[in-house]
């Protein structure tokens, strides 16, 4: 390692830390999750340092981009700015107060023993860990060819480790559904956003659709695959919801719901199907499994992508039968777009 | 091969330069307005003239044109966006600064 690389290392991990306590302690949540987004473009490339391209594009588009967005919107529906830190700051005031102080305290002490335990079992884990050991990338390299893929990310998560990502696409599912418990969505109606955002929707929505299926493709033999192609879907998602755009009432229903489950339900269906021909859940045969894992992948990504445009619309959207009118287009004759002059 | 690298290291020191006075800028200017000038400006040329030193530095021809698409949709978004935030400022009722 040169000593150039050295201190860009520094700076970056110092920087890291930095923006995480910014984030943490700033009272402006505004603030706040700018910093928390430009953490998570950092923590990108501090990934992308780690020599883990595939950790690096889930971390800039999910962890900075969609979740900033989905954080961007809470605070959207929490009020006003000036409303948010009027919160934050009676929740201060009511802190600062003795006798809340006084009735938190066996908690607090509580909190602060179990935060010591696991603060003491990682540094015995660190601690206790054998030197040199080589892990198991040597054993992934070794079974890389029946893994039907030759990116070895890839072959972990779809193959190896296949039921980790079955249950992380179900905690996605999950997180869904508990947003959608929490009521339907609030407004329906649609909104011409001007033209400079329709514009760059229009442009940027195929490139992203695009893009997904290129990396959920590449993603056989090089960094890339379901999670990254997914994210890109629900980021071309969230700026058609941003430029005022609305899933149509008729697509709310069945539709909508097959699409979310898609993913889970393939996942689930190709184990399955091995189950009964003798071999245990999600064991593929190596002949097919390259093509298993892009079906599976190419379902998950749908899944992925719909699900993470669903929760930051925020609701579950309202779902009504077609009647004799037809659907609604998708832009209201009356707010075609007029390029207004404000004064 | 050396005169392609001389032009290379120029083109990028030149784009830092321009990412300097653009986050100085940023950080300096008075009012959102100005902000926006300069980072949008600076910044798309600035990258512009970052890309176009990696791209004599690129191994190959799509190497190169990875990099030319990464610098248009970065002129794309940030265009729209700066447009985006000073409308938004507008509506809110943000003075120009005098």
């Amino acid at each position: 390692m040169t000593l150039l690389q050295l201190m860009f290392d520094t700076l970056l991990g110092f920087s890291l830390l930095w923006l995480a306590w910014q984030a943490l302690t700033s009272p402006d949540l505004f603030r706040a999750i700018v910093l928390f987004i430009a953490f998570g473009l950092l923590m990108a490339l501090t990934w992308i340092r780690l020599d883990a391209p595939d950790v690096a594009m889930a971390e800039a588009s999910i962890g900075a981009g969609l979740t900033g967005a989905l954080l961007l919107s809470a605070l959207a529906r929490l009020g006003s700015k000036n409303g948010s830190r009027a919160i934050l700051e009676k929740k201060h005031q009511a802190g600062s107060m003795t006798e809340n102080t006084k009735n938190q305290l066996p908690f607090r002490l509580l909190l602060m023993v179990l935060l010591l335990a696991v603060a003491a079992g990682l540094v015995y884990v660190v601690l206790t860990l054998p030197e040199n050991i080589p892990g198991l990338g040597i054993l992934v390299e070794e079974n890389l060819e029946s893994s039907g893929v030759s990116n070895p990310v890839t072959a972990v998560l779809l193959n190896y480790r296949g039921y980790d990502t079955l249950l992380e696409l179900s905690v996605l599912l999950l997180t869904l559904l508990g947003v959608w418990s929490l009521g339907d969505m609030t407004k329906q109606h649609e909104s011409f956003p001007g033209p400079v955002l329709s514009t760059l929707s229009r442009l940027l929505v195929p490139l992203l659709i695009m893009a997904a299926g290129y990396l959920l493709w590449v993603g056989a033999h090089a960094p890339g695959g379901a999670f990254q192609a997914g994210s890109l879907l629900g980021a071309a998602g969230v700026l058609l919801l941003l430029a005022g755009w609305r899933p149509g009432t008729r697509l709310a229903g069945l539709p909508l719901r097959i699409s979310l489950v898609l993913g889970v339900a393939a996942f689930v269906a190709a184990g399955m199907v091995f189950i009964l021909l003798g071999r245990q859940f999600l064991e593929y045969p190596p002949s097919f499994a390259g093509v298993l894992i892009l079906l599976i992948e190419a379902a998950a990504t749908l899944s992925i992508g719909i699900t993470l445009a669903a929760l930051f619309l925020g609701g579950r959207p309202k779902f009504s039968q077609p009647k004799f009118s037809r659907p609604k287009l998708n832009q209201p004759k009356s707010s075609q777009p007029k390029f207004r002059r404000h004064k | 091969m050396l005169v392609t690298e001389i032009l290379s290291s120029l083109l990028l020191i030149a784009g830092a330069i321009f990412f300097l006075a653009g986050t100085v800028g940023l950080l300096r200017f008075p009012d959102v307005y100005t902000r926006l000038h300069a980072l949008t400006k600076a910044d798309n040329v600035g990258l512009g003239l970052v890309v176009a030193g990696l791209v004599l530095q690129a191994e190959s021809w799509t190497v190169a044109g990875k990099l030319l698409l990464i610098w248009l949709l970065v002129l794309l978004a940030s265009a729209s966006i700066a447009h985006l935030v000073a409308k938004a400022a507008r509506k809110k009722g943000i003075e120009l600064w005098k």
